[in-house]
């Protein structure tokens, strides 16, 4: 090889590389600077929070009045990010406990219909529930679960469901069973079998469940709409909408960019930390 | 004779003693899923079919009336408006998400340093709710103390009080906008997965045989990818027509009611007019068009394989 075409080779090598990061970092840039402009503007005071975000910066100083303006609507931030986190975690408990042993029982177990059951439980994947939620609203209400948050999370649990337990599924699937076994003849039995010695081996999967849980829990919006009436029982998204359309007094924009944040940083940070998990479930789900 | 045979009879009675008892045990551990499914959707749906028969308001007694519902909706013009809107924005919707997702997921192909941290960012915005992102954006669309007014208005493109959310095409065009920066890095991972799945000799060997770029992509990688695609498409599709959260967040239904999605108009018929058992009848018509939409999708696929 020549020394001008090694040359010319180094030089379109350093020509693509400028043009692969130049594509890069602006396309980074569409997506990222919606967080970030409502970051900084969320950031500044009161008065200038409803002036022309130009420069989107504080130029008075950094200042929490929006989130002190945000913390005057409904029945206070703290009491809806509470309602928001109570759901969400109760979401994610359940689901674990629910779809571990759903998980356990249709991989390790052969009894009648058992197809029939694994069938019905992955259909609820089929039918959105955004198409029965009128009757859903009905039989909570018939449960006396309307309008609770105990209602919500049992719906939002029964909806990671399908997900959940095809996922738990392959996961013991995927442990021998001879682990079992010589679990079994040591005298390991049944639950204490399940939670000493397969629960740590089928942790990837939980970790996986347990993220898909908590971010749709906090991000849904609909059933949370319908099913809950009583202001001081609003989700997150519920009373952000209630502050967006004014519902709640005048718009006030910066308690809407504050709200964002307050919706927004759970989920990027959960993202962020246990990507890993999560990219796990979207091949998971996607692949099925 | 006899003790031969009552052996094998002996040993068997117990061992079928326990197998009855396992299934029971697996019975057991499913049965807190099948329980909350039973209650939370098996029994909705069944619910659902029984009410769309029904004239049932929130308060008062349901009447049946057979297929009362169903022949409503033939001279129900909001209804089919809602239908055209839905079919609008899911045609658009899809092909601009697809548009942008492909060169993405070409571009984040590349086994680079760095491009690890692009994929990530690229799809941040997809673990954010669409409420979340609804949000957002309509306070970045917003007239007085928005982002993007003042910035159109300094590359001239709009005049002094462009309020993006107040005409139709301003405001879908935005819709369009937030929904593809929210969504594309699903479906851009999505399609990585397929061209990750395509083998590298494959290419290789077309690159020595002396196929073109564009020819290796479009006889090549398209063809390869035709599973990954009809799920991204079927995804994408699926989604779009069940869309609301925007439509309610940011723009309420839009200027002169333009915006009403199909499930956005179930819901005001159910919860706002507290017309019950039509907005069930709504919700079967719905799921009626969902699956069919699915069955056609999965038949092209199968029609490309038979090829």
């Amino acid at each position: 090889m020549s020394a001008a075409t090694k040359q010319a080779r180094a030089r379109r090598k350093l020509f693509g590389g400028l043009g692969f990061h130049g594509f890069g970092v602006i396309a980074s840039f569409f997506f990222l600077a919606p967080f970030f402009w409502a970051g900084l503007s969320s950031l500044r005071s009161g008065s200038e929070a409803q002036t022309p975000p130009l420069p989107p910066w504080p130029t008075n100083g950094i200042s929490f009045d929006s989130y002190a303006t945000l913390d005057s609507f409904g029945s206070g931030i703290w009491q809806h990010t509470l309602n928001s986190l109570l759901v969400s975690l109760s979401t994610v408990v359940l689901t674990v406990i629910v779809s571990l042993l759903a998980g356990y029982g249709f991989s390790r177990y052969r009894f009648p219909f058992k197809n029939v059951f694994f069938i019905l439980i992955i259909a609820t994947l089929m039918i959105p529930f955004q198409s029965i939620l009128t009757p859903l609203f009905i039989i909570l209400a018939r449960l006396g679960l309307n309008n609770s948050l105990v209602g919500l999370t049992l719906v939002y649990v029964t909806l990671q469901l399908p997900f959940s337990v095809f996922m738990m599924r392959n996961a013991f699937d995927a442990v021998p069973r001879e682990i079992e076994e010589a679990a079994r003849i040591d005298g390991a039995r049944d639950i204490k079998l399940l939670l000493r010695v397969l629960l740590p081996l089928v942790m990837p999967g939980v970790a996986t469940v347990a993220i898909f849980a908590f971010l749709n829990a906090w991000n849904e919006f609909l059933a949370a709409l319908i099913l809950l009436s009583d202001n001081d029982k609003y989700t997150l998204p519920v009373l952000m909408t209630a502050v967006r359309a004014g519902r709640l007094g005048a718009i006030n924009w910066g308690a809407v960019q504050a709200g964002v944040m307050v919706m927004t940083i759970p989920c990027l940070i959960i993202f962020l930390l246990l990507q890993r998990y999560y990219m796990r479930g979207l091949m998971a789900g996607a692949v099925k | 004779m006899s003790i031969t045979a009552a052996t094998p009879l002996a040993v068997a009675k117990p061992r079928r003693r326990a197998r009855s008892s396992r299934q029971w045990q697996g019975l057991l551990y499913i049965a807190p899923a099948i329980v909350l499914v039973k209650i939370f959707f098996v029994i909705p749906v069944l619910f659902t079919v029984w009410m769309s028969f029904h004239n049932w308001p929130l308060l008062g007694e349901p009447s049946w009336i057979g297929l009362g519902n169903y022949t409503r909706m033939f001279s129900d013009t909001r209804f089919s408006a809602a239908l055209s809107f839905t079919a609008y924005y899911t045609l658009i919707a899809t092909i601009a998400i697809f548009a942008l997702a492909f060169p993405l997921a070409l571009f984040v192909q590349n086994e680079r340093r760095g491009v690890s941290a692009y994929r990530t960012i690229f799809f941040m915005p997809v673990v954010v709710g669409l409420a979340t992102a609804s949000l957002l954006w309509v306070w970045l669309a917003n007239v007085d103390s928005g982002l993007f007014s003042p910035i159109l208005r300094m590359f001239g493109v709009t005049g002094r009080s462009a309020n993006l959310l107040a005409t139709f095409n301003n405001a879908f065009a935005t819709i369009i906008v937030m929904v593809v920066w929210k969504i594309v890095g699903f479906t851009m991972i999505i399609l990585l997965t397929g061209l990750q799945s395509i083998p590298g000799d494959l290419t290789e060997a077309a690159r020595i045989d002396g196929a073109s770029r564009w020819q290796r992509f479009r006889f090549l990688t398209l063809p390869l990818m035709r599973r990954t695609l009809a799920l991204a498409l079927i995804l994408s599709v699926t989604g779009s027509v069940l869309a609301f959260d925007q439509f309610y967040i940011m723009t309420s239904g839009g200027p002169q009611n333009r915006m009403i999605s199909v499930v956005y108009y179930i819901f005001n018929q159910s919860f706002v007019s507290f017309q019950l058992g039509y907005g069930s009848a709504l919700s079967i018509v719905l799921l009626g068009i969902l699956v069919a939409l699915s069955i056609v999708q999965l038949w092209l696929l199968r029609v490309g394989d038979d090829k």
